[in-house]
């Protein structure tokens, strides 16, 4: 029998291993205070780029802000936020190439920003409005969209993180130079989706990009209830798989280690496991409240290491950010976001042919007469189904 | 053409579709070297490389996830489920992933070109695990489509036609079948139309309906129907999602009697779809109650497997019940 992955010295006497026996460093690059520490190798990064994530942060914050309003002024049913979280998902994808896939989980949407979605899209996602992408058929925050290489987000958790092995593998025997990226939380971690897309991708060598963002819970589930090892990035190793444990709330450390990350998986065409240290400032979603569950001392204390306001003092070092600029970027996305808001809830809702639409590619014989018979009865009680009845 | 039986019919199949799509990969658990526990895929990863045929470690979710990766990036993907009885880890993938991609994302995103093959049916001394037909689980969700052909001619038509339709296929292969069934099969390429039911034999009395393996049982009933004087016409629905309503109402307005046979359980099975809608499509032409000749609401039984059965003679009976009614 062969079984040459674990050919190891041999002890003679009974010696156990612990999760402490794995000596998982983290990376930090920016100090609290926004100066790099002593020794840190700084990313590749230039004014542009820089101004680029700073840009979808404060979209991002804007965006949280405002939507979780619209959905508690029951203008929109459903929000997620990506509060605190933005260094992990910003920094992560400003060191992909544009056609780098992302199979996101939900609460990526900082991402989508940096990509180019726009805020007519995003709105016309929440407002499940004619014009979105989706036509409608999913909840809130469910974004996809080919054209920016963003798969569209499927509710059921973990699902996307074997698929994302299968979009690597295709881009590497389709001879592309690109690579997948899977967006997960540590609470998806423990779905068996996980392990089946993180043996196979090491197994069958497909290049991508794990990046799970370890943000404390699993909607009020907190880590020690979820896992009981060294965090995710002990399997990682566990899969033969390159990783690194990152401070996800460190712009520069999280953009150093995926622009590393990236390399590496195009180069040996391999996966790599990047563990972000987090923490969701906001609740899991607009049906959570987390004061049920942790303290607002323990909120307080994490608002202190807040990514965007360590990545803002970095750039006003670096004389990239002027504190008044940055007031009026806030003010200019507010006004934006209300004003798209107002244009998105007064556009239709799809019409009612679209219901049988995209099930196959062609509709069935039998979906065009259930089609039929819906419409006839719509057109009878039109004061019942008021979204279709008049575009009938 | 070229005498096969089904297993050769169908590696002739994923053959051709692998040297006219260079996209396409074909995988599963121990479908490599090898060539899968019963040998559907001998030889093609000493023909296109282990980069295109190729092993999967032991995790049939992560195969279906995988698969729907491949085929959400458009690469063509075959994937193997050992047996029908281990699709289930794999349900979720399926269910909501595969059936549902074109839908939730507005056709941004599409897994056309995606089937999962996997050997279903008992008559083989499998016991539960390795004998159950599971069909009925999947034809209650939109965006799949299921089918199951009845020989080695109809596996290799119909392989070719789920390889390259647009959506994401469950083919289900009746693997007592796999080297029973010999017939004439050309070498070349060809298809075998989706959601086609076809007539296999004409008859005025009683329509039988059957698909995948009990093709034989419900051909053998009618042959014992014939020497009573019964005419039996016998379809074969070959895709169960979509299925092909017309031709099967079309086929009882002539006869004015329906006996739906399958080999999975009566309740929830297929069968009581089929006789749900053809009552509205035909209630004033029958003549008697849509008869259904399935398997016991039991897990399949080891040693009573011949009484599980819906076998020939029950079928036999049910006919003349029928007729008779």
């Amino acid at each position: 029998m062969s079984n040459a992955s674990t050919n190891q010295e041999t002890v003679h006497k009974v010696s156990f291993l612990d999760r402490e026996s794995l000596h998982i460093p983290i990376l930090k690059i920016l100090q609290a205070d926004g100066t790099p520490y002593e020794q840190a190798v700084l990313p590749q990064i230039d004014e542009a780029l820089a101004q680029r994530i700073y840009d979808a942060c404060v979209f991002t914050r804007v965006l949280d802000e405002r939507m979780l309003g619209a959905q508690r002024q029951g203008r929109i049913s459903f929000y997620m936020t990506c509060t605190g979280e933005e260094a992990a998902i910003l920094g992560s994808v400003a060191a992909l190439d544009e056609k780098d896939v992302i199979l996101a989980q939900y609460r990526e949407h900082a991402a989508l920003r940096y990509r180019g979605f726009t805020t007519e899209q995003f709105m016309n996602q929440m407002f499940s409005n004619e014009k979105d992408l989706g036509k409608g058929r999913q909840m809130p925050i469910h974004y996809g969209t080919a054209a920016l290489h963003y798969q569209t987000i499927s509710s059921p958790l973990g699902t996307q993180i074997p698929q994302a092995t299968g979009v690597g593998y295709s881009l590497k025997m389709k001879g592309e130079r690109n690579v997948a990226i899977c967006y997960f939380g540590e609470g998806a971690a423990s779905e068996g989706d996980f392990h089946a897309g993180m043996n196979m991708a090491a197994v069958l060598k497909s290049p991508v990009i794990f990046f799970c963002r370890n943000n404390g819970y699993a909607i009020s589930t907190p880590t020690e209830e979820q896992f009981a090892g060294n965090g995710i990035a002990s399997r990682g190793v566990g899969y033969g798989m390159h990783t690194i444990r990152v401070d996800g709330n460190d712009m520069l450390a999280v953009l150093a280690a995926t622009q590393q990350a990236r390399a590496y998986a195009l180069e040996h065409n391999a996966p790599v496991l990047i563990e972000a240290m987090t923490y969701r400032l906001g609740a899991h979603s607009t049906s959570d409240d987390p004061s049920g569950y942790r303290s607002k001392e323990e909120e307080a204390k994490w608002r202190e290491h807040d990514p965007v306001k360590r990545f803002k003092l970095w750039m006003i070092n670096k004389g990239w950010l002027a504190e008044a600029n940055d007031e009026a970027l806030y003010e200019r996305y507010r006004e934006e976001v209300l004003a798209a808001v107002k244009v998105a809830e007064k556009i239709p809702a799809p019409r009612i042919d679209e219901i049988i639409e995209d099930v196959y590619d062609e509709p069935t014989p039998l979906l065009k007469k259930q089609l039929e018979s819906l419409k006839a009865h719509v057109k009878k009680y039109p004061q019942a189904y008021p979204k279709t009845a008049g575009r009938l | 053409m070229a005498e096969m039986n089904m297993l050769q019919a169908i590696n002739s199949a994923l053959r051709i579709a692998m040297e006219k799509d260079p996209t396409m990969l074909v995988f599963g658990e121990d479908v490599g070297h090898f060539g899968g526990v019963f040998r559907a895929t001998s030889g093609l990863q000493d023909t296109f490389g282990r980069g295109r045929c190729f092993n999967t470690p032991l995790t049939e979710q992560g195969i279906a996830g995988f698969a729907n990766g491949l085929a959400s990036n458009g690469t063509t993907a075959v994937a193997e489920i050992q047996f029908a009885d281990y699709i289930f880890p794999a349900f979720d993938q399926i269910v909501n992933e595969s059936a549902k991609f074109r839908y939730r994302s507005g056709n941004e995103f599409n897994v056309g070109g995606l089937v999962y093959r996997t050997p279903y049916g008992g008559g083989i001394a499998g016991g539960h695990y390795h004998s159950q037909s599971p069909e009925a689980y999947f034809t209650q969700t939109p965006g799949l489509k299921v089918v199951v052909p009845r020989n080695a001619h109809q596996a290799k038509g119909l392989l070719l036609a789920s390889i390259r339709d647009k959506n994401p296929v469950v083919f289900f292969e009746p693997k007592r079948l796999y080297r029973a069934s010999v017939g004439e099969v050309p070498e070349g390429d060809y298809e075998l139309p989706l959601g086609k039911a076809e007539v296999v034999k004409e008859g005025k009395d009683i329509t039988l309906l059957a698909w995948g393996a009990q093709m034989e049982i419900v051909e053998k009933a009618a042959e014992m129907a014939e020497k009573e004087g019964i005419s039996c016409e016998i379809i074969d629905l070959r895709t169960l999602s979509p299925w092909d309503v017309d031709t099967v109402a079309e086929s009882v307005k002539k006869t004015g009697r329906l006996l739906i046979n399958h080999e999975a359980p009566l309740t929830g099975g297929f069968a009581g779809e089929i006789a749900a809608t053809i009552q509205e499509e035909c209630f004033l032409y029958l003549e008697s109650p849509i008869a259904r000749v399935c398997g016991l609401d039991t897990p399949y039984p080891l040693i009573h497997e011949k009484e599980y059965m819906p076998d020939a003679l029950k079928t036999f009976e049910a006919i003349k019940a029928s007729v008779n009614f």
